[in-house]
């Protein structure tokens, strides 16, 4: 018997909320691997690249030990992620991984999921883009993700890329959804370093890919009508060609946001909030979090309240409760670990015409330098000064 | 599509257009086709958008006539003047990026394997000499090389037809077409000699001049990548725009070009041998 099947099937609620979970000090890539292991995963396709490539492997074992039905090293990302969409077109559950370069080189793949309408988790290790070299982490592939249309989490520690992993399966493959779903976690700071991470039973595992309770037919022959291309090439230039390729845009963003309630379901919410009816706000996403929690701290031992809102979510965005939690901001900075600072765009962008808040133009740290919380507490002094 | 969902139900069958209505009753469904069977069935492609007198048009009809289960086969395309007529046929489609067609069958093959594993689903990749042997061959080569038991059929008209003519890796050497202003370069990529590097257990070379060979070698690729490795076919299909061939005339060529330098060629491993005398041997008894 496999050890697949010996693993009990459990609900998703049960398997989040409710089974009993004991406390383990381990490395980000084991958490994902941990993850994927209680996931009922069907197929996994790797390629190598820092940081991602621990977690991967490790999935490689899962598989040696009878967790995952089928698993290879691909030739190179490109071959990886087109694999993966074949996968998942049959309805078998599906989980590739990649980092900077690796990501940026199969961006055409990744940018083409959301519009085949297929169901996957993409576990994303952010790392520098080149050039100059450097396998340091620094985020800045993000800004890339956030419109491909894909549904996009960012985790904070160890725990998040546990919990985060979990549920990105369940919600890509919601009849709603039918999106793949990407993790993404700041390399090295997290996929390397340990942290306690809370997990059910290994015993466990979700429920299996219910693949013909989904927005779209398998590619499996085994769905009427049959004269259907699914990925029909509509390319003529005439009117309803653009039609068609506008209304499954709109379509791709619809169900990004019918995700939305499933990611409050499962999840807890979009965004989490510390300290709301602090005047200074930080907002930040990924590890910047946790160093924003250490400013925080130090900041409170000095005599000033600081609020935090940490984004779980970039796509979709939490425009609304974003909106709700700076109603009575004064000032906001935004810590980031890239250069273009995406998430202050982000920011920005959601929060104009709906505070009176100044909102900062940084911190921000990149090419894998890390954030000293003496940087945040600089700039919120600042901030609390009134200038910057 | 397996042959119980290709049926509806019984009251509702008037309803349904004409199309469907032939294909569930004259259609090639569950049966074996020959060769000498055309004309008195419905086929699974018809209408398409192609070029008068389109010999890739002509090849992908009849090997698509020749799939030995069409109820289980997923074809894989990619950009190219192949896919316009493919995608048109009743058996499902998969367009996905340039240069991901193997890529795409390993994935589908591999997830058809996991939910079906006491049924055939074939998977066959049919697409240009562009799409295979210059910006897919990558992951042609790696198809290949990880033995993944689908079938690669490559339509070759030695140039990129669909967008306007440029060179390909497959244009013979000296041809002047757009982007090879001063000719080509470079030889023909000779993509049998890889397929036989590669250990493919099936390798095909043939002109569409011959109804019944495209039938029959067709037939042997699939039938050899469901139990024994990977399988290729290349196809001359001229591109009688491109290269100037009017369409009465595009038989001719493709005869001429037999004759000269396209002729029949059929290279099958030990095992791949054996196994289509044990397949031959369970049919007749």
């Amino acid at each position: 018997m496999e050890k697949h099947e010996k693993q009990r099937v459990v609900t998703p609620e049960y398997m989040f909320f409710e089974a009993p979970r004991t406390r383990h000090f381990i490395t980000g890539s084991e958490a994902a691997s941990e993850a994927v292991r209680r996931a009922n995963l069907d197929i996994a396709i790797a390629y190598p690249i820092t940081p991602q490539s621990e977690t991967m492997q490790r999935v490689g074992d899962l598989f040696g030990e009878g967790f995952l039905k089928d698993y290879y090293r691909a030739e190179d990302e490109i071959g990886a992620f087109s694999a993966i969409s074949g996968a998942s077109r049959t309805g078998v559950r599906c989980l590739t991984a990649s980092s900077g370069p690796g990501l940026m080189r199969g961006l055409e793949v990744i940018a083409s999921w959301p519009g085949h309408r297929l169901p996957l988790v993409f576990l994303i290790m952010c790392r520098v883009i080149n050039a100059p070299l450097s396998i340091q982490p620094d985020n800045l592939e993000l800004a890339y993700m956030l419109n491909t249309g894909s549904v996009l989490f960012h985790a904070e520690n160890q725990q998040d890329f546990f919990d985060y992993t979990l549920a990105a399966f369940i919600i890509s493959e919601k009849c709603e959804v039918t999106l793949p779903v990407s993790v993404a976690v700041d390399g090295f700071f997290v996929t390397h370093a340990r942290g306690w991470v809370e997990m059910p039973s290994a015993e466990l595992k979700l429920p299996g890919r219910d693949c013909y309770n989904e927005a779209v037919p398998m590619i499996d022959n085994e769905n009427p009508p049959i004269r259907i291309a699914r990925d029909a090439p509509i390319q003529k230039s005439n009117f309803i060609s653009y039609q068609m390729h506008a209304a499954w845009q709109q379509e791709i963003h619809a169900a990004q946001e019918r995700s939305r309630r499933w990611i409050t379901r499962y999840m807890g919410g979009l965004l989490e909030i510390t300290n709301p009816d602090a005047e200074t706000i930080i907002i930040a996403s990924g590890s910047a979090v946790s160093q924003s929690r250490e400013a925080i701290r130090q900041a409170q031992d000095m005599g000033h309240k600081i609020g935090l809102i940490k984004i779980k979510s970039l796509r979709p965005f939490p425009v609304q409760e974003l909106r709700q939690a700076c109603q009575h901001a004064k000032r906001i900075i935004v810590p980031e670990f890239n250069c273009t600072g995406w998430l202050n765009r982000e920011v920005r962008a959601t929060l104009y015409g709906h505070t009176e808040a100044e909102i900062a133009d940084g911190p921000r740290v990149y090419g894998g330098i890390t954030m000293p919380t003496e940087m945040i507490l600089e700039w919120l002094l600042d901030a609390e000064k009134g200038g910057q | 599509m397996a042959l119980r969902t290709l049926n509806v139900a019984p009251g509702f069958m008037r309803f349904m257009p004409k199309e469907y209505q032939d294909l569930v009753e004259k259609g090639p469904f569950g049966r074996q086709i020959k060769v000498t069977d055309l004309g008195t069935f419905k086929e699974v492609l018809e209408e398409h958008p192609m070029c008068e007198g389109c010999a890739m048009a002509f090849f992908i009809r009849l090997s698509l006539a020749a799939l030995p289960n069409p109820e289980h086969t997923v074809m894989v395309g990619t950009a190219g003047c192949g896919r316009l007529a493919i995608s048109q046929a009743a058996i499902p489609f998969v367009y996905g990026n340039y240069c991901d067609t193997n890529g795409v069958a390993t994935g589908l093959k591999r997830g058809l394997q996991i939910r079906f594993p006491d049924q055939h689903k074939d998977v066959v990749v049919m697409a240009g000499d562009g799409g295979l042997s210059d910006i897919g061959f990558s992951q042609v080569m790696h198809s290949w090389f990880r033995k993944e038991k689908f079938t690669t059929i490559m339509l070759d008209n030695e140039v990129y037809g669909n967008t306007g003519g440029q060179e390909s890796g497959m244009t013979r050497k000296g041809e002047v077409v757009k982007m090879a202003p001063l000719g080509k370069q470079f030889e023909k990529i000779d993509m049998l000699g890889l397929a036989q590097t590669s250990g493919v257990a099936y390798i095909a070379r043939l002109t569409p001049t011959n109804p019944s060979r495209v039938f029959s070698t067709i037939r042997k690729a699939v039938l050899i990548a469901r139990e024994v490795g990977p399988t290729y076919v290349q196809a001359y299909t001229s591109c009688n725009i491109e290269y100037s061939i009017a369409p009465e005339k595009v038989l001719d060529d493709a005869r001429q070009v037999e004759k000269e330098r396209y002729g029949f060629v059929e290279i099958m491993s030990d095992e791949a041998k054996a196994y289509l005398e044990r397949i031959d041997a369970e049919s007749k008894a």
